[in-house]
Order: C-alpha cells, then sequence, then structure tokens
C-alpha cells in the first residue's frame, strides 16, 4: 500500500473526502444524506489518510483524539435537545430560525445540530476503530 | 383528485401536532435521561482529566438523584406524568411516562449508581480510567432511566441496545482474559435476548399497529388470541433472558464476577430488574391477557428461579459468583410477584425491586471490600475477616437478613405483601416456594458469612492457625469504599425501619400496573377527542 502514488494522492483525497462528507451531512436534511453517512464519509477519509502516511500523522493532523469528538457529537445532539426547553416546548422539538444574507435565505435548526452531532459521533467512533486497527498493538 | 391547490385544511385531517406551552415543570420527566446522556458526552471529551471525571460523573449522578425525587413527589401528588416528544401527538410521537413504577425504579437505581460512582474511584486503574469507565457509567444509567420512564415499547428496545453497548464495554473494560470469555457470554446471550425483543416487538405491531404502550394498552383487549399469545410468550422469553431467570440463568454467575466490583456491583443491582421490568410493563400494563395465558409457564419460571438461585449460591466457593446466583434468587421473587398478578402480588414485587437494587449493590460493594483484604475471590481463603474488620462483618450479616427478608430489614416488607397476595389468591405453591426461598437464601449467605467472618484462617488450617494472608484497608479504602457503603446499608435500614411510603407506593404503582386509566389519560391528555 505504501507506494509514491497512493502517499501523494492520499492527503488531497482525504481532504476532499472529509469536505464531501460536510456537503453530504448539510444537504441530508431535504435530500439523500445527512449525518450518519456524511460521518461514514468522514471517518473513510482519515482511515485512507492514516492508511497512507501512518496512524501517527493521522492523530497529528485530527490534533484531538477521535473519540472526544463522539463526545462532542453526543454533547450536541443532547444540547439540541435541551435548547427547546427555552421555547416551552416539548423535548427534542425542531426549532428553527432563518435569515436572509444577500437575499439567500439560510435556515438553521435544532434538527441540523442534531444531525451534526449524529455526524461527529460517527466520524469519531469509527475513526477510533479505524486508526486503532491500522495502529495494531498498543492503543 | 388532490391537486397542487388542495390546502391540507380543507382535508379537515386530525390535528398531529401538541398545541399551547409545554412547563419548564414537565420536563422533569426527561431530565434524568437528558442529563445523563449529557454528562457522558461531556466525560467523553474531558478524557484526560481524571480528576475532573469522578467529580463531574458525581455532580451530574447527583442531578439525576435529585430530578428523580422530585420526580416521584409530583407522581405521588399527582399521577402519572408523560410528555410526548419533538412536539407531535401520542400514539406518533415517542412519549415518555413516569407513573409509580418507573419513578420508583428509576431512583433506586440512581441512587446505587451515585454510590458506586465513589466507591469506584479506590479500584479503578489508569487503564480503565482511560478507556472511560465514567462515561460509559453514565451511558448504563441512561439507559437503564430511559428503559424506566419510556412510554413507547420500540424506544424501551432502543433503550435496551443503549444498556447493552455500556454494559458490554464495562465488562471489558479491564481487558483480562476472563472478562472477554465472561463478555462472550453475556454478550451473546443478552443479543439474543434482544433480538427476540425486537421480533415481538415487531409481532405486536403487526397484531395492533401501535408502539406507544399506552396506545397498546387500549388496543390489545380486542387483539386476536393466537398472535397475542405469541407475542407475549416471546416477551417474556427475551426479558426472562435479560433478567436470569431460569432457564436461561447461565450467563449472569459467569459474567458478573469477572469486571471490577464496581462493575459487578452496579451490574447486579441494576441490570436484571431492568428485564423484570419490562416483564412487568409488558405483560401487567400493556398485555394482560397475556399475562394471564402464560400464567403456568410464569409460575414455573418462578418456582424454579427462586430455589435454584439460592441452591448455586450454597455451592460456590468464589464469593461474587455466590452473589450472582443470589441476585438470580431475587429474579424468582420479581417473577412471584407477577405470577400472582393482583395488587398484593405487583406491588411486593415493586418494592422488592427497589430493596433488591439497593441491597445487591451494597452486598457486591462489601464483597469488593474483602476481596480488596483477602486478595482473593474465594471464600475458603477469605477467614479471618472479623479480626481485621469487624465492622465489615456486621455490615454482611445486615445484607445477609434483608436479603433473606428477615426482620427488620427492607427485604422483609415486600415478601410479606407477597405472602399474603399468595395467601389471598389461595396460591400455596408460591407461598411455600417463597418461604423456601428466604430460608435458603438464608442459608446460603449466611454460608458465606461464616465462611469469611466466622472461620479463623484457611480452610483446613487448625482454627488457633491466623490468617496471614489477610490485609488492612488504608485510609483511602475506608474513605472512599467502606463509607459509602455504609451510607448505603445506613439507607437500606432506615427503609427497612419505615417503610410506610414505600409501600404505599407499592400499592399506587400496581393500581396503575393493573388498571391503567390514569396512565392512559395521562399519556393522552393533550389529544382532542374526535
Amino acid at each position: 500500500m505504501n507506494t509514491v502514488i497512493f502517499r501523494t494522492a492520499a492527503p488531497i483525497l482525504a481532504a476532499l473526502m472529509i469536505m464531501f462528507s460536510i456537503f453530504v451531512l448539510l444537504r441530508g436534511h431535504n435530500e439523500p444524506g445527512g449525518g450518519f453517512i456524511g460521518g461514514l464519509i468522514g471517518a473513510s477519509g482519515i482511515a485512507i489518510y492514516g492508511i497512507a502516511c501512518g496512524v501517527d500523522a493521522a492523530r497529528r493532523a485530527l490534533k484531538v483524539h477521535p473519540i472526544s469528538l463522539a463526545g462532542l457529537g453526543v454533547f450536541l445532539a443532547a444540547l439540541s435537545g435541551f435548547l427547546s426547553l427555552p421555547a416551552a416546548v416539548p423535548f427534542l422539538t425542531g426549532l428553527w430560525a432563518t435569515f436572509y444574507v444577500e437575499g439567500a435565505e439560510i435556515s438553521l435548526s435544532t434538527p441540523m445540530m442534531f444531525d451534526i452531532g449524529v455526524y461527529f459521533v460517527v466520524v469519531g467512533a469509527v475513526g477510533t476503530i479505524a486508526l486503532t486497527l491500522e495502529g495494531g498493538e498498543d492503543d | 383528485m388532490a391537486t397542487a391547490a388542495t390546502s391540507y385544511d380543507a382535508l379537515n385531517l386530525p390535528p398531529a401536532m401538541i398545541e399551547g406551552a409545554t412547563a419548564p415543570a414537565d420536563w422533569i420527566v426527561v431530565w434524568p435521561v437528558a442529563l445523563a446522556l449529557f454528562g457522558a458526552g461531556l466525560l467523553v471529551m474531558l478524557r484526560n482529566q481524571r480528576p475532573l471525571q469522578s467529580v463531574f460523573a458525581g455532580l451530574i449522578v447527583l442531578a439525576i438523584i435529585v430530578s428523580n425525587v422530585y420526580l416521584l413527589l409530583r407522581v405521588f401528588e399527582a399521577g402519572p406524568l408523560a410528555m410526548t416528544m419533538g412536539k407531535w401527538l401520542p400514539p406518533f410521537g415517542i412519549t415518555f411516562v413516569a407513573d409509580m413504577t418507573g419513578a420508583l425504579f428509576a431512583l433506586s437505581a440512581s441512587v446505587a449508581a451515585f454510590i458506586v460512582v465513589i466507591f469506584a474511584k479506590v479500584e479503578l486503574d489508569g487503564r480503565e480510567y482511560r478507556f472511560g469507565f465514567y462515561p460509559l457509567l453514565l451511558l448504563l444509567l441512561c439507559g437503564v432511566s430511559g428503559s424506566f420512564l419510556t412510554g413507547d415499547i420500540f424506544n424501551l428496545y432502543v433503550w435496551f441496545e443503549v444498556m447493552l453497548i455500556a454494559s458490554f464495554g464495562l465488562l471489558i473494560l479491564g481487558g483480562r482474559r476472563i472478562q472477554i470469555d465472561g463478555a462472550v457470554k453475556y454478550g451473546f446471550l443478552n443479543f439474543l435476548a434482544t433480538a427476540l425483543f425486537l421480533i415481538a416487538i415487531a409481532y405486536l405491531y403487526g397484531i395492533t399497529g401501535t408502539l406507544n404502550m399506552a396506545d397498546i394498552a387500549r388496543k390489545s383487549a380486542e387483539a386476536p388470541v393466537g398472535p397475542l399469545l405469541t407475542a407475549s410468550g416471546l416477551f417474556l422469553f427475551a426479558f426472562g433472558v435479560k433478567a436470569a431467570a431460569f432457564p436461561a440463568n447461565a450467563w449472569l454467575p459467569a459474567a458478573y464476577h469477572t469486571p471490577a466490583v464496581a462493575v459487578s456491583a452496579l451490574f447486579g443491582g441494576l441490570l436484571t430488574k431492568v428485564g423484570a421490568y419490562a416483564a412487568y410493563r409488558v405483560l401487567v400494563l400493556m398485555l394482560p391477557a397475556g399475562r394471564d395465558m402464560l400464567e403456568p409457564v410464569i409460575l414455573a419460571v418462578a418456582v424454579a428461579t427462586m430455589i435454584l438461585g439460592p441452591l448455586g449460591a450454597l455451592a460456590q466457593t468464589n464469593l461474587r459468583r455466590a452473589i450472582g446466583f443470589l441476585v438470580i434468587g431475587g429474579i424468582g421473587v420479581l417473577f412471584a410477584g407477577l405470577t400472582l398478578g393482583t395488587q398484593h402480588g405487583i406491588g411486593g414485587g415493586v418494592i422488592y425491586a427497589v430493596h433488591s437494587i439497593l441491597t445487591l449493590t451494597a452486598f457486591y460493594l462489601v464483597g469488593g471490600l474483602v476481596e480488596r483484604m483477602s486478595g482473593t475471590q474465594d471464600i475458603r481463603y477469605m477467614g479471618g475477616i472479623y479480626t481485621v474488620n469487624a465492622p465489615l462483618s456486621i455490615l454482611f450479616i445486615i445484607l445477609v437478613f434483608a436479603m433473606a427478608g428477615l426482620p427488620p430489614f427492607l427485604g422483609l416488607w415486600p415478601k410479606i405483601l407477597l405472602v399474603e397476595g399468595g395467601v389471598r389468591a389461595g396460591d400455596w405453591v408460591i407461598v411455600t416456594t417463597l418461604l423456601l426461598n428466604s430460608l435458603l437464601t438464608l442459608i446460603a449467605a449466611s454460608r458465606l458469612w461464616a465462611h469469611i467472618f466466622w472461620r479463623n484462617g484457611h480452610e483446613g488450617a487448625r482454627s488457633e492457625q491466623p490468617n496471614d494472608t489477610l490485609r488492612r484497608l488504608t485510609s483511602d479504602e475506608v474513605g472512599l469504599g467502606l463509607a459509602p457503603t455504609i451510607a448505603l446499608v445506613a439507607l437500606i435500614v432506615v427503609l427497612g425501619f419505615f417503610p410506610n411510603w414505600l409501600i404505599e407506593a407499592g400499592g399506587v404503582a400496581a393500581i396503575d400496573l393493573l388498571e391503567p386509566e390514569r396512565y392512559i389519560s395521562a399519556v393522552f391528555a393533550g389529544v382532542p377527542q374526535s
């Protein structure tokens, strides 16, 4: 696996995959896509980078341990439920805030926040598994 | 034919969303679950902050206890409390309901978890910290509380899975060979049970067309008998495996003695009770006709479990395996309550579960201290601990009496209710077995006490030969291990002396399970009548 072609292409591929995963995540609200599938694509990006450049390089590039990302995801998902407390509606009710920037409509919502949470859980958990398997013995 | 111009109003559809505001106080139904989930996420992020981890976990579990107490008081005052997620009207939204049964179970579980959070500080090593003992504990508590408070049968399955994943993680945290061995047995049977549970849910959905527990309770009376019996039978089997009832009990003693003592205590206190709780919820509240038809089966399961549990404990030389068999005996008592299916039976069962959650957690913790002092799991080499730590022997004997149901301890009251229920129903098999179970439990548990505290030294050694392999508890172990255990035992003793409110609560719980009008109307409170 450790060829020059792969090692040269992998960082670009990984970057593209992570960008694409964010696209899939945001697209998911109204069209096929979403946090889970986006998260899997993102984790594949991490895995490819790890295979090509070594697990240590992948961990350095991530800055934080991937399992912390999973924790962040659970945290975000739970938080999105709590946001409906001040609005006096039941737990996990979808709340929307719409902005108009230069004529374009931008909708932010708690379902999106929940989905971002799912994305991080999947990236974190699958990324941890992938890096552990690639790394071998001690982690 | 509908055209694009048709407005939805013209179709005159019934409303699908809840109108009107939800008072923040109603949120109390989800607090115990949401807080635990929130805390688990937070603690995973703080994975490298070791000192912070236990403090945070303790504070979060404390907050969960406070919400559970408030929840229990609300339920005492106003009856069952419900909230349907995401503003959807039931039965479409996922409903969380707290009735007396759920609130009592949830409170006892959180109290047991709090004691374990403190106790865990004495025995965890770096590896167990690093792989996330505290986040997993909170995730487990989240799954357990969710199971007790959800009002949706599919959601119950989801919480079972959450619990299973967390317990799997906790079981193999130490990474020792024996733990993997135990986890495989535990995991295989529990996966099987959850899969059957899922299949039974699918059947039930096919029969009644709904997943909301209150809605099923309304509709199950008209369901055809054959499919209903199939679904009920599958539920009983699935929950029986989860609860470690005979004949599916073998996984419990094979797995529960392998992890850290704190984990054993958590499992012994909480996990099997969730299976028993689900059996009560599904077979009494939702499918009473199924329970009536299955009564002979439940009777056989209850009798065999009640007898074989303590008999198994009697044959063990491994302390925590023996306690595992006592857990199984207690499950038999819970199924005895289910067999009776009367107010005394169900009420007694619910109170027994509260007692069992607290007492078995304490029992495992005391057992853990004994193991630390003797450095072995084998009761044949534990003799003489009385000379090293006399207070521990008192804790142990109190728990033995509480387990067996001797007065004046907590175990007595639910047994009295159950026996009274059996006498009223004229069900002498249950009455005899309940009494026999108490006797056998007493023999098995006091045998443990005699071997550990009464005997001077190793098995086979001369009686004047002291056991020189024992060591005293360090001050850390006294402060963080012994002190919380004493607190828990004190709570059990106090509850045993003042059981009135508990017995009253058990009665309310039984009525709400047997005649679920209040439960149903709480769930469908916001739904306009069509």
